[in-house]
């Protein structure tokens, strides 16, 4: 018949086991006229870590940050489907993006600690939502989780943007858990992380599935495979002259990793091992 | 055995490489030449202030550091053939004027660069003021005094106020572009970690923005204040001059600058020297901004 009624690829749809905490159906998100992702559903199980891999450009970034509704200070941005995270549409109109971002933290690729003292840094949050309790309390805990405790302890006062690199990103960690927020979305918190820091953050966000939801970007198959319980793989279709991203497959890491349905999983994920 | 083929000497194989300098080679003698050009540049562009510095502490500086201080701090300026006298009112005056003008100018120059730094930066209305503050900067400083004389002194009167508000317009864009820089290098990087932790655009303003860019803005404001003082035709049409110590805002009012032109055109000395004195004050309280802004601007680590 018509060019656009030719059959797209569309995922087939995760069967979550346990409860799930955000239910994203992306239909498609745009920047401007871009079409950057299509007919992605990723439902997130609560309390499990979902990780999220694929090639560069190929959106995860992008879904991730539309879980929160981060990507809504960028103009251009238009989201279509629906993010339902319990029972009630994050983009539906009475919505504050504010509100959901208090519920949904976020970790960031580049580490961006704000240019204040370490301890305001992990307080800000607690602050922002007028936390009454110990504050020294609180903000220690955030950083021993966040292992970067011992390393701070002394100069507690030092502005945040001291810190070397890993220091900076895990006391963004701290500062994003400092308020225990419902669900943690991390964007590759590791790239610039060494590889003893590494293994201590994924030994947090272990530790950290006992009480939160965690869903992570990583470019790191071992990673993934080490810490993610649900894994989603995307891919970009070039096909149609644009470079929008799908979801190619959901579901259990081990049978991701180890018996994937698709061949193109099964490509990307021989071509990283191999 | 050996891998070495010892039927080669080893300096055959590869010359030792020579790496010491090479004291007359062209490039070396470039460089020194035009580093010492360089060097000589540097210096003359120093000269003119520290001249100007040398020339005021030499006709001033008795008079200001003397035993006369209290009196030349404080004093009212001396009449005809009077001895004695100093620049009181014309300290007075200044600060006062300075302070009408930072109180008006630097409330409206840090909103508004929020406004062009955050809140709408490539909107036509933000990039319509920002040019304009631009032109601003090439406005010549008597316009301003003119501009109010025109729309405020003809009405009421030569006062304070109107010095003040001319000294305004002129503090104006020095904050606005100042303050919009400050805050507008402030990286996207920590404006979104502080949306990702649930802050209003207002919070993220509040905490993240202003106490980023808080040195870089008090450095502009101070920049301003120092530029402000020293400014003397925008007052000439404005704040006039007085004798006599401010009662009321009003009033015409007597500022440093006015009496350095009044007094260095007289024909008696002590007025001359206490012309002197007063331009070493104020060349002193806009050094003093300058280097408090210097200070304040410093990144700190
Ligand atoms: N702010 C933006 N404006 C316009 N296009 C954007 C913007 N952010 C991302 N894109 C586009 O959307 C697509 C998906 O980008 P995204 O950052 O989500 O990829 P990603 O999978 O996270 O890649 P990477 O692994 O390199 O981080 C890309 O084609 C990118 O060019
Ligand atoms: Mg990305």
């Amino acid at each position: 018949m018509n060019a656009v009624a030719e059959s797209v690829f569309v995922a087939q749809p995760y069967q979550a086991v346990g409860d799930i905490i955000i239910d994203c159906k992306v239909d498609k998100i745009f920047y401007g006229d871009f079409l950057a992702v299509r007919d992605s559903t990723v439902p997130i199980e609560k309390k499990k870590i979902t990780g999220f891999i694929g090639p560069s450009g190929c959106g995860k970034s992008t879904v991730l940050r539309s879980l929160n509704r981060m990507n809504d200070l960028i103009q251009v941005f238009r989201f279509v489907g629906s993010v339902i995270y319990h029972g009630q549409d994050v983009y539906a109109a009475k919505v504050d993006p504010v509100l959901v971002r208090r519920y949904i933290g976020m970790v960031f690729q580049q580490p961006n600690p704000f240019s204040m003292s370490i301890y305001d840094n992990v307080a800000f949050g607690l602050r922002l939502n007028r936390f009454k309790g110990d504050m020294d309390e609180r903000v220690q805990k955030a950083l021993e989780r966040a292992a970067l405790w011992k390393e701070v302890k002394d100069k507690l006062k030092n502005s945040g943007l001291s810190l070397s690199g890993g220091q900076q990103q895990r006391l963004c960690i701290a500062r994003a858990i400092a308020t225990e927020p419902d669900v943690l979305l991390m964007d590759e918190p590791c790239s610039a992380l060494d590889p003893i820091a590494t293994r201590q953050v994924e030994e947090l966000m272990l530790e950290l599935k006992a009480n939160y939801t965690l869903a992570l970007v990583t470019h790191n198959m071992q990673q993934a495979t080490r810490v993610a319980d649900t894994t989603a793989f995307f891919s970009v279709d070039i096909s149609h002259g644009g470079r929008t991203g799908y979801l190619v497959e959901m579901g259990p890491t081990k049978q991701i990793f180890e018996d994937p349905r698709e061949q193109l999983t099964k490509d990307y994920i021989s071509g990283q091992f191999s | 055995m050996s891998d070495f083929d010892l039927t080669m000497p080893p300096e055959a194989v590869r010359p030792t490489p020579q790496l010491s300098r090479q004291g007359f080679e062209i490039r070396a003698l470039q460089s020194t030449v035009l580093t010492g050009l360089t060097w000589l540049a540097a210096v003359l562009a120093a000269v003119p202030l520290f001249s100007v510095i040398y020339l005021l502490l030499a006709q001033g500086g008795s008079r200001l550091f003397g035993s006369d201080f209290v009196e030349v701090i404080t004093g009212l300026p001396p009449a005809g053939f009077e001895m004695g006298g100093g620049i009181g009112p014309a300290i007075v005056g200044t600060l006062v004027m300075v302070g009408i003008a930072s109180v008006i100018s630097i409330p409206i120059g840090i909103l508004a660069a929020i406004y062009l730094g955050v809140l709408d930066p490539h909107s036509k209305m933000a990039n319509t003021s920002r040019f304009l503050a631009k032109v601003l900067t090439g406005f010549p400083s008597i316009m301003a005094g003119v501009f109010v004389y025109a729309v405020l002194v003809i009405h009421w009167g030569y006062s304070a106020w109107a010095g003040g508000i001319a000294l305004a317009v002129l503090m104006l864009r020095t904050v606005v572009l100042a303050a919009e820089e400050a805050i507008s290098q402030v990286p996207q990087r920590m404006k979104d970690a502080a949306y990702g932790m649930g802050c209003t655009r207002t919070q993220v303003i509040w905490k993240v923005v202003l106490p980023t860019g808080l040195p870089g803005i008090l450095t502009g404001v101070l920049l301003a204040v120092a530029g402000a003082a020293g400014e003397s035709a925008p007052l000439l049409f404005t704040a006039l001059f007085s004798n006599y110590f401010i009662s009321e805002l009003s009033e015409p009012t007597a500022s440093l600058s006015i009496l350095i032109f009044n007094f260095s055109g007289m024909p008696f000395p002590n007025q001359i020297e206490l012309a002197w004195t007063a331009s070493l004050v104020l060349v002193l309280l806009v050094l003093m901004f300058n280097i408090l802004a210097r200070l304040i601007g410093q990144p700190k680590v």
